[in-house]
């Protein structure tokens, strides 16, 4: 189960939502999407399209299993996202490399995304329909949301429970926004929601539900808007991949000559321990994403060699502050916070 | 033998000593009642076969008996079947508004007693992890009251251990859990406490545990025995070192 907190304007998170689920139509995944802001259809329509170059090594893939978490910063708001690691069997039938490059500057061609089956939640939508439904006390639209998966998963057959059904393959569940107000839940909007326990209540039942079938779930989250932490603190101890997108956007580190490479911090948070006592840690820990004009990529921030010998006391504090939280990835960099000057 | 052991964790992940605890118990011959609710079955069962024990096998010679919750919550929520009145599920609390947990001690009570074919060493109550128990909508009392249940039940009656892991975190925001956290401390006998190390990451020292033995609960004047030991995850063990002394420092 990957949870994604996004980012402030949630620029970046819709990004990497998008990645998820282009990767899937590309490997022929079955696609699950739900949101309860843009209509399904409109998300699919912008997928970006792959880049069907060959040679390239795609990194995005890569770097979702590898990081290691950060200091938090109190000042900024930090946008997570989660990955959601599949419980699967069987591997996805695809080419050996991992992962595909995209291009952000085209969108998906309508014949490659209508080419797998996918199933849509558009919660206006679904809230006009009847149905009752069990919902051991949880909001109505996160027990309509886990129907409709749980749905999903036994007539497709995912869970297994369909033994004719030769050909496995993997669904892929991508939620947008969750959390937010309108799915109906006030704890991004009240310092003491009316219910704490519905979205801990709804990411517990996801999470058999996965565990019980060849599935795959991203979940975005404002998570800078939930004003109760102790919903954080335990959200991250229901997931399996936690990670944080801190775009810098209308923060000070916009100027902050440190990050003028970068749009924005990724903060790994938790990264999974799945059937074995040790899991796999990389040894960097900080990491920076960036938006170029076609690719969204996603680095080790390492910091440019302090060469110059005017810059003001101000700023070289500052550097040398960060520099104190970044671990042994970047280079030689003062480590005290004051600079002395003989 | 009726001991109650507290496995703590803060900023990083205790569950490898519920594995050995697991293994432990079942290799020395005891009866244990799991009550899993953060993992699948099949996430305890390869790494217990990592380290030589089989849970398959346990549970079919009734050694074991695993609740695994993350399945018990489904059928609650999507099973259509009616439960029969004489055996409602151990996750009840979850469906009602009352949040007692008096299904789950009901489930671990008869689970742990004895039937009259038995002939294992003891009774072993294990949980991974409490702190999930809040999450899905139990108060912290309900939490307080059942462990208690479940040591007059375990630890008194029937001579019985109970081990349970619950996360902690230094500034946390979570009160209940805070709350859980303490009184427990208070009333165990044994306190593992996993850490990460205070100075950040290190790929060959993967924390600190501290092991706090209880002796002022025996009202002989002694404290607490304290020792702390560093530790190193592997695949298929955990190697343990005095501080400072890691391999790789060596």
């Amino acid at each position: 189960l990957v949870f994604t907190e996004e980012d402030k304007y949630g620029l970046y998170s819709n990004l990497l939502f998008k990645y998820f689920l282009a990767e899937g139509v590309v490997c022929g995944h079955d696609l699950f999407v739900a949101s309860a802001r843009d209509h399904p259809d409109n998300i699919l329509k912008e997928l970006p399209a792959p880049l069907l170059d060959d040679t390239n090594r795609n990194e995005l893939g890569e770097e979702a299993t590898a990081v290691k978490s950060q200091d938090f910063q109190d000042s900024m708001k930090i946008a997570w996202r989660y990955q959601n690691l599949p419980k699967m069997e069987a591997s996805p039938t695809t080419s050996t490399k991992f992962g595909h490059y995209y291009d952000v500057s085209k969108t998906m061609s309508p014949e490659l995304s209508r080419s797998i089956k996918w199933h849509s939640f558009y919660l206006p939508e679904e809230l006009s329909s009847q149905p009752k439904m069990k919902t051991c006390n949880m909001k109505s639209a996160y027990a309509r949301l886990l129907h409709s998966i749980q749905r999903i998963i036994y007539q497709e057959g995912f869970d297994g429970s369909d033994p004719q059904k030769k050909q496995k393959n993997i669904l892929r569940i991508g939620i947008q926004s969750l959390g937010s107000m309108l799915w109906g839940d006030d704890i991004c909007s009240s310092d003491t929601p009316e219910d704490i326990h519905s979205l801990t209540k709804f990411l517990y039942v996801l999470r058999g539900l996965l565990r019980k079938s060849l599935s795959a779930c991203i979940i975005t989250v404002p998570a800078h808007l939930i004003q109760n932490k102790a919903i954080m603190e335990r959200v991250t101890n229901l997931s399996d991949t936690v990670v944080g997108l801190e775009s810098f956007i209308g923060s000070e580190r916009e100027t902050n000559p440190l990050y003028k490479d970068y749009h924005g911090l990724v903060h790994v948070h938790q990264i999974p321990r799945l059937n074995s006592l040790i899991c796999d840690v990389s040894d960097t820990k900080d990491l920076a994403f960036r938006l170029k004009r076609k690719l969204f990529t996603i680095e080790r921030l390492h910091l440019p060699p302090d060469l110059s010998d005017t810059v003001s006391r101000a700023s070289k504090q500052d550097l040398a502050e960060s520099a104190k939280l970044l671990s042994s990835g970047c280079g030689a960099m003062a480590i005290g916070k004051k600079h002395l000057d003989f | 033998q009726g001991k109650f052991t507290l496995l703590r964790d803060t900023r990083t992940d205790g569950s490898f000593l519920v594995h050995h605890f697991l293994s432990f118990y079942l290799r020395a011959g005891c009866k244990v009642c799991f009550v899993a609710l953060l993992q699948s079955f099949s996430h305890y069962n390869i790494v217990a076969q990592k380290l030589g024990v089989s849970l398959t096998a346990a549970k079919e010679r009734g050694q074991l008996v695993f609740l695994e919750g993350l399945k018990s919550c489904l059928d609650l929520l999507f099973g259509e079947k009616e439960e029969q009145p004489g055996q409602p599920s151990p996750l009840q609390f979850m469906s009602e508004s009352t949040s007692n947990l008096k299904a789950l001690f009901d489930f671990v009570r008869t689970s742990l007693t004895p039937t009259g074919s038995d002939s294992w060493k003891g009774s072993v109550l294990l949980m991974d992890d409490l702190s999930v128990l809040l999450s899905l909508g139990a108060a912290p009392v309900a939490v307080l009251d059942f462990i208690h249940y479940c040591r007059v039940a375990v630890c008194s009656q029937l001579k019985g251990n109970v081990v349970v892991l619950v996360h902690s975190n230094e500034d946390s925001e979570d009160e209940e859990n805070e709350l859980i956290v303490n009184s427990l401390c208070h009333h165990s006998d044994l306190i593992l406490w996993v850490e990460g190390l205070a100075t950040g990451f290190c790929k060959d020292v993967h924390g600190q545990i501290k092991i706090i033995r209880r002796v002022s609960l025996e009202l002989t004047a002694e404290q607490d025995r304290v020792q702390i030991y560093q530790y190193k995850i592997q695949d298929k063990n955990v190697t343990f070192f005095a501080r400072g002394l890691s391999a790789a420092v060596l």
